[in-house]
């Protein structure tokens, strides 16, 4: 423990991570959906700076880039449009807090065990040295290449389910006003 | 690492920002000179020649002017949002390249604030964390027209962001062409080194020419994310009485001011190094003396910029602003479509210069 706690590494993880696990934390107790959506945001820029700490900066900024740049950006643009109160909203907070808690409890026991049973003590590489983008890469499009294009079709199918729900036909009357502007 | 490194460090950090800061002030001077041209009038005369001094009188006059915060503030995010947008502008601006690195002794310096293998990125990361300041702005003030600009900005950041990330890809994708390259590169120093010299000894070889349709497509979405006309729906004055910062006053809404020419400058010195070639010029190493070749790159930049700075204040004196649903119509239809076209395009080219035919 004290030669763990001796490198300043240790240390910047230590901090960021009770920071991370106190904004997740609030995210789901918050009165104030944009407060949430807010905690939301510091909670993912906390699992960005674990990843620079783990020399992953490709993976860093593709967290930032793609969750907190696109993903709550969209969260943020549904509230508002739909209703942004300022001050709490009460109606936030529900009776279902017990099994939603064990729920959660359980699948952080399930992943962790995962983590440690498959990982284990494995080192990575050493700490300081900024992965390669280009050995990113080579994994994808070698080693990786077939989950990675199911996990790219399964996405592609998603978005088109996602219009296909979401598209409404126009009556005649409508495509008809839509003609004339 | 030692002390001299920290403080070399510290030195390009604190240079970076007073070159933005000046800059800005020169901006905000040149467009209203050059605006004012377009419309035939003087523009500022009064402070110092030509009203140089103009930008400087204004600031002072926003930092002493009472800031009026409105009763139905969410304080907490109203304070921080002027903030969100400044940091992303500067960090944006950091990453840039503004010279050649030259040596001094054994020690090599860059004149970039720092330099990233993964720049590019970085930068988009941060252009599409200055939504932020535009949403939580508007959100926060707690009133109608605000919270109208903050919708405007989100939706129009998201549409363009698209379209810019897929422009870029073709850069990264082309700087592996470079002879002697291994792959492409999302670092903006070598970025700019792999457009050095000339193809056939005339014409330079910088990325406009193999990829004017990427360029074409990044510099509309730089507009559009720099929200300025003729995409400034966020702050349309005559619909939304100024937009996200309507609740804004004194040296906060300065904040935002100053953000958005941030963001000027630095996406144009950022298009000017991913297309123009950056610092690229040509130095005459040897015939000058040392200290003006090694100052030359920087003044090269500077032209190319400030080329790209004057098209942005050009188009904002010539174009009316966008209808929403035009703004929509162009970044969906036209730009994301346009620039997968090109993507796919220009990954077959290269792909076939690189590695042959795939049947061969």
């Amino acid at each position: 423990m004290g030669e763990w706690l001796s490198q300043p590494v240790n240390w910047v993880y230590l901090v960021v991570g009770v920071l991370t696990l106190v904004s997740a934390f609030r995210v789901v107790t918050s009165q104030n959906v944009v407060h949430a959506a807010l905690f939301l945001v510091a909670a993912l820029g906390g699992v960005a700076v674990n990843f620079i700490l783990l020399s992953a900066e490709f993976v860093a900024l593709v967290v930032v880039l793609v969750y907190i740049g696109a993903v709550i950006v969209l969260f943020l643009f549904g509230i508002m449009i739909t209703r942004a109160p300022t001050g709490l909203d009460v109606a936030l907070d529900n009776d279902k807090k017990l099994p939603a808690a064990l729920i959660s409890l359980v699948v952080f026991a399930v992943l962790s065990y995962a983590t440690v049973t498959t990982f284990g003590n494995a080192e990575l590489v050493e700490i300081g040295t900024a992965t390669d983008t280009a050995s990113l890469a080579r994994a994808f499009i070698g080693r990786f290449v077939v989950p990675f294009e199911v996990v790219g079709f399964i996405l592609l199918a998603a978005l088109v389910g996602g219009i296909a729900i979401a598209r409404r036909d126009l009556t005649p009357l409508e495509e008809e006003s839509r003609r004339s502007v | 690492m030692d002390g001299i490194d920290v403080l070399i460090a510290a030195l390009r950090v604190v240079g970076v920002f007073a070159l933005v800061l000046l800059a800005t002030i020169i901006n905000v001077w040149a467009e209203r000179k050059i605006v004012a041209d377009f419309q035939n009038r003087l523009g500022p005369m009064r402070a110092g020649p030509y009203g140089i001094l103009q930008t400087l009188a204004d600031a002072f006059k926003l930092m002493f002017k009472e800031a009026v915060i409105p009763r139905n503030v969410e304080r907490l995010v109203y304070h921080a949002a002027p903030f969100l947008a400044v940091v992303p502008a500067l960090l944006i601006a950091m990453n840039i390249p503004w010279g050649r690195p030259f040596t001094i002794g054994e020690r090599e310096i860059l004149l970039q604030g720092a330099d990233l293998n993964v720049g590019l990125l970085f930068i988009l990361a941060c252009s599409s964390m200055a939504v932020y300041a535009v949403v939580l702005a508007g959100w926060s003030s707690g009133s109608k027209y605000p919270l109208l600009g903050g919708i405007r900005g989100t939706a129009q950041a998201i549409s363009y962001e698209a379209a810019m990330g897929l422009a870029l890809v073709s850069v990264v994708m082309f700087s592996a062409t470079y002879p002697g390259a291994e792959g492409g590169t999302l670092s903006l120093a070598e970025i700019v080194e792999r457009q050095a010299g000339t193809w056939g000894g005339i014409v330079p070889r910088w990325n406009i020419i193999p990829l004017i349709p990427a360029f074409v497509i990044f510099f509309i979405a730089a507009i559009a994310e720099t929200n300025r006309a003729p995409f400034d729906l966020v702050e349309a004055e005559q619909e939304l009485t100024g937009g996200y910062f309507t609740e804004y006053s004194g040296i906060r809404w300065a904040m935002f001011f100053l953000a958005e020419y941030i963001n000027i400058f630095s996406m144009s010195a950022l298009t000017a190094t991913l297309f123009l070639g950056g610092w690229n010029g040509p130095t005459w190493d040897g015939v000058l003396p040392a200290w003006i070749s090694a100052i030359l790159p920087t003044v090269w930049l500077f032209l190319k910029t400030y080329v790209l700075v004057f098209i942005f204040f050009w188009i904002r004196a010539t174009l009316p602003r966008f209808r929403y649903d035009q703004l929509m119509q162009l970044g969906w239809k036209r730009l994301i479509p346009g620039a997968v076209l090109w993507l796919i395009l220009s990954t077959v080219v290269i792909g076939f210069r690189q590695f042959g035919a795939p049947w061969s």
